[in-house]
């Protein structure tokens, strides 16, 4: 089991959002996470890439059969977690290229692999390029910085794509696409999928289901999975709405 | 803690010594009578005895420490001869593909194994200051110390003591393709107080890029008191940088004074990555309608070091632009001082002046006093402002650190990523890689003072490695 997360519990400034939550994935498996707004679905995906203010009062994180609680976000990354932002953050000042030499390099250095040379890096990253369709030019910008929303999540993908993951949590990469932006991330994400590599797609819509079949559907609701199913049930959803679910949750309790 | 009243700075031992130090060289001071200087000297001293150092509870000063620098004791060299001394013994410039002219001073005196001015074919003239005055007094008269006409005291103590300095003249037309580089080190067994002087004219319709890395200093104790005066005539331009690398324990007065005639454009971009205490007063005059001012700074502080910036924007005329971005990182317990004064007179209409001041703390101790100021007379104006006082952006950092990166070099990238905003304005693109490249030292911490500044003394014999690889950042 690549990710095992079992009776997790989170809160923020004392405040409960994650109660009990049980998640596993395997290898080679593609996870979508729906559910309405504010129910802890970008807390848990901010929880497992380690970003600080976060309080796991109860519960664990396994990934690869280890506790990463204990990791700061670098190591994270560098043991193959990778987070798909819903909101990329600008930085003024730092190219992609810089960005990206510098990430890769860290990432080798942690795995005692030599750096990447000027060369080898340009290579891959026009490889990458080709394959999540970002233009040429936005890789010499400042990152995010002027991005436009469908420029940022490219973005996002070209960075799993150079940073080639275990396990991407990509936090609703769909949010804010046009149609064609959508497509190019879905195909991003779907050319990169392997036997190896574990995918969590996070949104709120049905949409990018359509682009990215997944193998599990979860639906997250007041900070626990309350249902689990197959792509069908993402239909469901779409169809009935989540008012269903949270009837479907009341009468249980 | 400053405690001192007026009388308390007023009755330290620095100026008394100062004043007996004038009487009794007097004659070498002042020079040959005959010389228009002389009287102006005489004057400034006058002056200077009456108003003394500054009030250290005034606006400006009231948060640095002057009475630590004022409390030395200082030897002042009034006939140092630097007669036989080979330029290129003290130092030589290695920045790559920067080809410049270079004028160098050795403790505020002008230094050259040629000859000490010289007049290149287009008629340019450069060199020390004391020559000019006896060879080119119709020049020097009509511009010396007539910037702007103010009490400021230790302008005063400058005129009064200055004997020498860098002169540059450039005849109206004439475009001076090669930079002039100014250079300036200190070196002397004792405490040395250091009173030197510029004077830069450039005549109408010409063009000129100054660089001063005025600041490399052994590691005495030192107070250099330094004087530029700049005249932009109508339709001049001048691209200017100002390098300061300072040891703990110097203490650095830097006035700069630029006045602006019609037409005209000024950049100027202030780099310190070390010192002591450093004041810098910059000050624009815009004395003439169309003209343009860039003024860029960039203070990159760290343990008990101190900055005080003053900037003073003078729009006296219509018509023109000013623009200011001042940015600095202060970690430790450095402290800064940023007063940002622009100021609109009645008939400065269609003004357009923006400052800004951003500050980034990166400990508790650190600290920053910073007060923008508009003043504004005029009513069809277009005029902003703004400071900053803030720590690392904390999203930033995480989503650096979510992609491998770790939080000492996220932290760093982050700043540098901070103050490139002002280093990628150089022009010069082989001085911009020098300066990125001494940046990212300072923010790795590597950058000691006089070893790796801008110059590089012949006995250093460490290669620069000017590539640059964000991943060693």
């Amino acid at each position: 089991m690549l990710l095992n997360i079992r009776n997790l519990h989170v809160s923020i400034e004392g405040k409960e959002i994650i109660k009990g939550l049980d998640l596993s994935v395997n290898n080679g498996e593609v996870h979508a996470i729906m559910g309405p707004n504010g129910t802890g679905k970008s807390t848990l995906a901010a929880v497992v890439a380690g970003k600080e203010g976060y309080e796991i009062t109860e519960g664990e994180i396994l990934y690869k059969g280890k506790d990463i609680t204990v990791l700061s976000p670098e190591e994270r990354a560098c043991e193959g977690i990778f987070l798909g932002f819903q909101y990329p953050v600008e930085i003024p000042g730092v190219s992609i290229t810089n960005f990206m030499r510098t990430a890769i390099n860290e990432q080798r250095e942690y795995k005692k692999l030599p750096p990447l040379t000027a060369t080898e890096f340009l290579a891959k990253m026009d490889e990458m390029k080709k394959l999540v369709e970002i233009q040429s030019k936005l890789t010499n910008r400042s990152v995010n910085s002027g991005f436009s929303g469908g420029e940022k999540k490219k973005n996002e993908i070209f960075q799993m794509a150079l940073l080639e993951p275990t396990m991407a949590i990509l936090d609703e990469t769909d949010s804010g696409l046009d149609i064609d932006a959508l497509r190019i991330v879905a195909n991003g994400v779907n050319k990169l999928r392997n036997k190896e590599n574990a995918t969590i797609v996070i949104t709120h819509y049905q949409r990018l289901l359509d682009y990215i079949i997944p193998d599990f559907v979860h639906v997250l609701f007041e900070g626990r999975i309350v249902k689990s199913g197959g792509k069908n049930l993402a239909l469901e959803l779409e169809a009935k709405g989540y008012e269903w679910i949270k009837q479907e949750v009341e009468r249980m309790s | 803690m400053m405690t001192g009243s007026k009388d308390q700075i007023n009755n330290i031992p620095l100026k008394e010594k100062l004043i007996t130090v004038f009487k009794e060289n007097r004659n070498k001071i002042i020079g040959e009578k005959t010389l228009f200087i002389s009287e102006i000297r005489q004057k400034a001293f006058e002056n200077f005895k009456k108003i003394g150092f500054p009030d250290p509870n005034s606006q400006t000063w009231k948060n640095t420490d002057l009475k630590k620098i004022l409390s030395e004791d200082y030897e002042q060299l009034f006939d140092f001869s630097t007669e036989g001394t080979n330029v290129e013994e003290i130092f030589q410039c290695k920045i790559h593909n920067f080809d410049t002219y270079i004028v160098s001073l050795l403790n505020g005196w002008y230094v050259n194994s040629g000859s000490q001015i010289s007049t290149m074919p287009d008629g340019t003239i450069v060199g020390s200051l004391a020559k000019a005055i006896k060879e080119f007094p119709e020049l020097t008269e009509k511009y010396l110390g007539k910037v702007q006409k103010q009490n400021n005291n230790f302008t005063e103590l400058n005129t009064a003591f200055s004997q020498d300095g860098i002169f540059i003249y450039v005849p109206d037309g004439v475009e001076v393709i090669k930079p002039i580089q100014m250079v300036s080190i200190i070196n002397h067994d004792k405490n040395l107080l250091v009173n030197y002087r510029n004077l830069i004219i450039l005549g109408k319709n010409s063009k000129l890029t100054f660089v001063q890395c005025d600041d490399a200093i052994n590691h005495n104790s030192s107070l250099t008191n330094t004087v530029t005066e700049f005249f932009l005539n109508e339709g001049s331009n001048l691209d200017h940088y100002k390098l300061q690398n300072l040891n703990n324990n110097s203490g650095l007065i830097n006035s700069t004074y630029f006045k602006q005639e019609k037409n005209s454009n000024l950049c100027t971009n202030l780099i310190i990555l070390n010192g002591g205490i450093i004041r810098n007063d910059y000050k624009i005059n815009l004395n003439g309608e169309g003209c343009n001012s860039e003024i860029y700074g960039v203070y990159l502080m760290d343990s008990g070091q101190h900055i005080n910036n003053q900037v003073y924007v003078d729009h006296v005329k219509a018509n023109c632009t000013s623009n200011q971005i001042f940015k600095g990182i202060l970690d430790e317990q450095a402290s800064g001082v940023f007063n940002g004064h622009v100021l609109v007179h009645r008939n400065a209409q269609h003004t357009s002046a923006s400052q800004t001041n951003r500050n980034i703390l990166l400990t508790d101790e650190a600290s920053i006093n910073t007060q923008p100021f508009l003043e504004i007379y005029a009513d069809d104006v277009k005029c902003g402002h703004g400071a900053t006082v803030g720590q690392l952006d904390k999203e930033a950092m995480f989503y650096l650190r979510s992609r491998g990166i770790g939080e000492k070099n996220a932290r760093m990238l982050l700043m540098y990523a901070y103050a490139a905003e002002i280093i990628n304005k150089i022009n010069i693109e082989a001085l911009r890689l020098r300066i990125d490249d001494m940046v990212k030292q300072r923010l790795r911490g590597e950058l000691s003072v006089c070893d790796k500044c801008i110059l590089h003394c012949r006995k250093e014999d460490e290669e620069i490695n000017f590539d640059i690889d964000m991943s060693k950042v």
